[in-house]
């Protein structure tokens, strides 16, 4: 176990580097002139300021003496400041993370529960009503793009209910948890319900597959034939057995995930790392990019390493080597 | 080892008569762990040291119970493996040594027919493609040519060439055991060796196989190494045996002589295991003497492998390493026998010797 | 010939299956697909909309519009706003006064050619790489594994918009991007597909013929993964699609005033409340045609392994 988790670590730390490595060349080793970007038109009025501003960033060392720098300035936690509002990128991501992360966990929390419940509900009954209706749904899931769902929800939930007098749902925005958590959840609603549909889908198929060959196999007609309530048996044999697969699911999900929040983000006006970077890319701020990749880019790593731990402890046939 | 191995009295026959000749052939699979880097951490000693000769046009007859290391032995003398020590000469050339590119000309000359019929067989290639893959990658005949080659190999092993288009998935179990034979002998090789040709066919499927192959063994001069877990089929092929145990080879004679005068303790429990034809009895009555588990390659018994379930183990079997000797007696100065029997073996069985099964 | 005699008595019997003896697994295959509902609806579909991205000129022209055309007269409401379907324009016209079914079609050609493009180049390279992972033993193996971890554990849409940020906007690299972040999943499956096949005794049989190694990948190797392949490709071309679309959704897909559908959504998104057939036209072309790609990648798993449940169950 511990072996696994020092390899684990060991990988973790080696991706995240390498990740590093990639941003590093391709913001830096792009042919395009940071200090002329940041200059912007009074780079033209005065080429000897260029020069200046290109030695105070270090742009005219070595490549690999960059490298060092851009690392050095990483481990003290330094991730620079925006171009282009010139507020401290740390600031920066204090201020939007809390967003990205309401958005994200609360879809991913919707996505497995729904999606496991939806998958057992039509395992057990195979070919029933119910299980058709799971079966259209995961269709419609994994065929609808997430800014179509986006649009589609505030079209119908927000603009025809708001013409129908119903103001529930608002049309975008965000209110902090700490600040009024029933209008927190009111604002995020439409938005989880965006990012989890999609991948929800994929568990719906996973679970419902899964429990069907466990419920088929010898020992649960046993504990079936011993008198067991079937709910029991689905729920003890079948879906400890569907929960191996759903787990490893979970972990490729988590750059999906991402990207759905960006997306997500967009549509909804929401004022998170997504939406931030896409902004950032629109104005060239690259420290602002950088950041929020490298980030993603940790939680990935992390996220992997834990669900790779819960897969052992669900599963400990699988060992660990 | 080398300075050991059995030759027959000088004069019998003459040395080039022997078509591979291997010695010493030693190969080991490492057994791998580590975090990032490997390291070793054991090994299986899946072949352990292993002298014999095949001659040519002869058939030689390798049995021992399953792991033993009759497929490895195999894959050793056709160069699948790279030999962790120990030498193969095939035909006067040297192959232990060979690389890829050297081999070649050599897999001309040897082929295999492989135990599984559904295995051995590309289920997405057609039949006709599959038997003339040797002409393909050899480069020996083309276009029209190669498909009438391919169609008389057809006819001769007992296909409908017609049947040239058809995918392995269309034929039967024994066909395709044809079909894998007809590759073996497009190049008409000088041996082939055959890995449990018949294990996986029904019985009476098998029977025309092992028919089928020793007309082609009387219509082209073929020599075989074959290989089999069934006394019987071996004993009905073969002109010569070998037993093997946990990576040794520990007796080896002409077939009608090991049958009849078995002198390994080993080769007498297979042999009366083997005597019932109910396979079921037979792996009873196999218990009765084999007791115990074959021990493992990685870690096999000090001294004989066969000591821990031997009934005749002495002391000295588990300290002295045996080494293949001709005949029983083990007394210096011994008179050596001239019918090329040798035993691996201190204590070997004597004529009329009942074993006691062990319990 | 001696054997043949002896033989000629014993050959057994064969159970008749004349009517698929001699025919290929791919011609079983499309023959069972032939036979299905489902993927003969959705490839009909198919083929249309590659109709209709190839002739999108000449229907441009018979509709009486060209995509980057500002209609004067009727394009806008007196408000400014986008016109609601009508004669002048039978899908409405966008917030610039272009007529929405013009650009739709144009559209079609974006999706489907990067799309596509991105798939097909997604999938040449994860089979070589997977091919050569799963082949070439464990210390190959090790090496582009892990590059396939860290390809797949990327935060993909947001490199995505990190690499066209730098490298700036255009098909080419939009294709590039795409297949860039597409093909380790490929890899993988063909990896693990390739080590299986690896251990089958046909290689070994291969090797003892003499087969080089490049004989062996492909002419042993990869018929036994065109299957599985084949059904990855179908799925991946709606998956590319979508991220085409995404991308142009994001803004750093399709520069405009190219249409694609992914920008026209973006650009709904500002009028929606007023202008429903702007979001909408767009909206259903990329719904119709991701939903068509699954259901026939479906339908071909189906066909070519029919032991496997199907995703979609009828
Ligand atoms: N590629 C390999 N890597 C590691 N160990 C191996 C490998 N091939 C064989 N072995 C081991 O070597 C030993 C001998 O195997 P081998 O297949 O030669 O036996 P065998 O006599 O042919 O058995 P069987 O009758 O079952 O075919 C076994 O313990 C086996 O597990
Ligand atoms: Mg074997």
């Amino acid at each position: 176990m511990v072996r696994f988790l020092i390899r684990r670590l060991l990988t973790g730390v080696l991706v995240v580097w390498l990740i590093s490595v990639i941003v590093f060349a391709i913001f830096f080793i792009a042919p395009h002139n940071v200090a002329q970007l940041l200059l912007g038109k009074f780079a033209a009025q005065n080429q000897q300021l260029v020069q200046t501003v290109t030695k105070q960033l270090g742009l005219d060392q070595p490549i690999w003496v960059q490298y060092a720098h851009f690392l050095n300035r990483l481990f003290h936690g330094d991730l620079g400041y925006s171009y282009y509002s010139h507020e401290p990128v740390t600031s920066l991501i204090k201020a939007a993370l809390p967003i990205t992360a309401s958005l994200a966990i609360g879809a991913a929390i919707i996505w497995v529960v729904a999606g496991v419940l939806i998958g057992v509900l039509s395992a057990t009954r195979p070919r029933s009503f119910t299980d058709r209706l799971a079966t259209l749904f995961a269709l419609i899931g994994l065929s609808f793009p997430t800014f179509v769902l986006g649009l589609l929800l505030l079209y119908f939930f927000f603009y025809q209910l708001h013409l129908a007098g119903v103001t529930f749902f608002p049309g975008g925005g965000y209110v902090p948890l700490t600040q009024n958590p029933g209008q927190w959840a009111q604002h995020l609603i439409l938005p989880w319900i965006t990012l989890a549909v999609a991948s929800m889908a994929v568990y719906v198929r996973l679970t419902r597959g899964q429990m069907l060959e466990v419920l088929g196999e010898d020992y649960v007609r046993t504990a079936r034939s011993k008198g067991l309530r079937p709910l029991r048996v689905t729920y003890r044999h079948g879906l400890r057995a569907a929960l191996v697969p759903i787990v490893t699911q979970f972990g490729i999900d988590v750059a999906t995930l991402l990207g759905g929040a960006i997306v997500t983000e967009q549509v909804f006006g929401l004022n998170g790392l997504g939406r931030m970077s896409v902004q950032a890319v629109t104005n060239q701020d690259e420290p602002v990019i950088i950041a929020v990749v490298l980030l993603a880019a940790v939680f990935v790593v992390v996220a992997n390493i834990v669900v790779d731990l819960l897969y052992a402890v669900l599963d400990p046939r699988v060992r660990l080597s | 080892m080398i300075e050991d191995t059995p030759q027959p009295p000088a004069g019998t026959r003459p040395a080039d008569d022997d078509l591979v000749r291997a010695t010493g052939v030693v190969k080991y699979f490492p057994i791998r762990r580590g975090i990032i880097f490997k390291h070793e951490i054991g090994q299986v000693r899946a072949v352990d040291g292993v002298d014999l000769t095949v001659r040519r046009g002869e058939t030689l007859g390798l049995v021992g119970e399953t792991g033993c290391g009759k497929s490895t032995l195999a894959r050793c003398l056709t160069r699948l493996y790279p030999l962790t020590a120990g030498q193969v000469v095939f035909d006067g050339t040297d192959i232990s040594t060979l690389n890829r590119g050297q081999l070649r000309p050599f897999r001309r000359d040897v082929q295999m027919i492989f135990q599984d019929p559904y295995g051995s067989l590309n289920p997405r290639r057609r039949v006709g493609s599959i038997i003339g893959d040797p002409f393909a990658i050899h480069g020996v005949a083309d276009g029209a040519e190669r498909k009438r080659k391919v169609q008389e190999l057809m006819e001769l092993v007992g296909l409908n060439p017609e049947h040239y288009n058809r995918f392995p998935a269309d034929f039967s179990g024994g066909q395709r055991q044809r079909i894998g034979v007809a590759r073996a002998l497009a190049l008409r090789p000088k041996l082939i060796v055959c890995d449990e040709p018949v294990s996986a066919l029904d019985v009476s499927i098998q029977a025309q196989i092992i028919n089928l192959l020793e007309s082609l063994q009387d219509d082209f001069g073929l020599t075989y190494v074959f290989i089999a877990h069934d006394l019987s089929v071996v004993e009905h092929v073969s002109d010569r045996v070998g037993v093997m145990y946990l990576g040794r080879l520990v007796e080896l004679a002409e077939v009608d002589e090991l049958y009849r005068h078995p002198h390994h303790p080993y080769t007498v429990a297979l042999l009366s295991a083997a005597g019932t034809p109910d396979p079921n009895k037979a792996r009873k009555r196999e218990r009765i003497l084999l007791t115990g588990d074959v021990p493992s390659p990685i870690d096999p018994p000090s001294g004989c492998r066969f000591h821990p379930r031997c009934p005749k183990a002495r002391d000295r079997c588990s300290v002295d390493d045996p080494v293949l000797m001709p005949g029983t007696d083990r007394r210096p100065g011994a008179e050596p026998t001239g019918d090329g029997h040798v035993t691996a073996c201190h204590y070997p069985v004597l004529p009329g010797e009942v074993l006691a099964g062990r319990t | 010939m001696s054997t043949t005699e002896l033989f000629e008595s014993a050959e057994v019997p064969t159970i008749d299956t004349s009517g698929t003896l001699g025919r290929s697994p791919w011609q079983l295959a499309w023959a069972r697909l032939r036979r299905d509902r489902v993927a003969l609806v959705c490839g009909a579909f198919i083929v249309l909309l590659g109709l209709v991205a190839a002739f999108a000129g000449p229907l441009s022209k018979l509709i009486g519009w060209s995509p980057t055309q500002q209609d004067r007269i009727n394009g806008l409401t007196p408000d400014g706003l986008p016109a609601p379907p009508s004669v002048h324009h039978l899908l409405g016209t966008d917030n610039l006064g272009r007529d929405v079914l013009v650009r739709v079609i144009y559209g079609t050609r974006v999706s489907l050619a990067v799309g596509v493009a991105a798939a097909v180049a997604a999938v040449l390279i994860g089979v070589i790489v997977g091919l050569i992972a799963g082949y070439f033993g464990p210390a190959v193996d090790a090496i582009v594994s892990r590059l396939m971890d860290v390809v797949l554990s990327f935060p993909f849409l947001l490199f995505a918009i990190a690499l066209v940020s730098v490298v700036g906007p255009s098909e080419l690299v939009e294709i590039g991007v795409i297949a860039f972040f597409s093909w380790a999943a490929v890899g993988r499956i063909v990896r693990g597909q390739t080590l299986s096949i690896r251990e089958k005794e046909y290689i070994e049989a291969a090797r003892s013929l003499g087969a080089s190694d490049r004989r062996i990948m492909f002419v042993d190797v990869l018929p036994n993964l065109v299957a599985p392949v084949l059904v990855y490709t179908t799925l991946l071309i709606p998956v590319s699609i979508v991220f085409e679309a995404t991308l142009s959704y994001l803004g750093v897909g399709i520069i405009p005033p190219t249409p694609s559908w992914g920008n026209m959504i973006s650009d709904a998104q500002d009028v929606y409340q007023q202008a429903w057939w702007f979001l909408l036209f767009p909206g259903i072309a990329l719904i119709a045609t991701t939903l068509a790609f699954n259901l026939l990648g479906d339908s071909v798993r189906d066909a070519l392994d029919p032991r496997t449940e199907r995703l979609f169950a009828k």
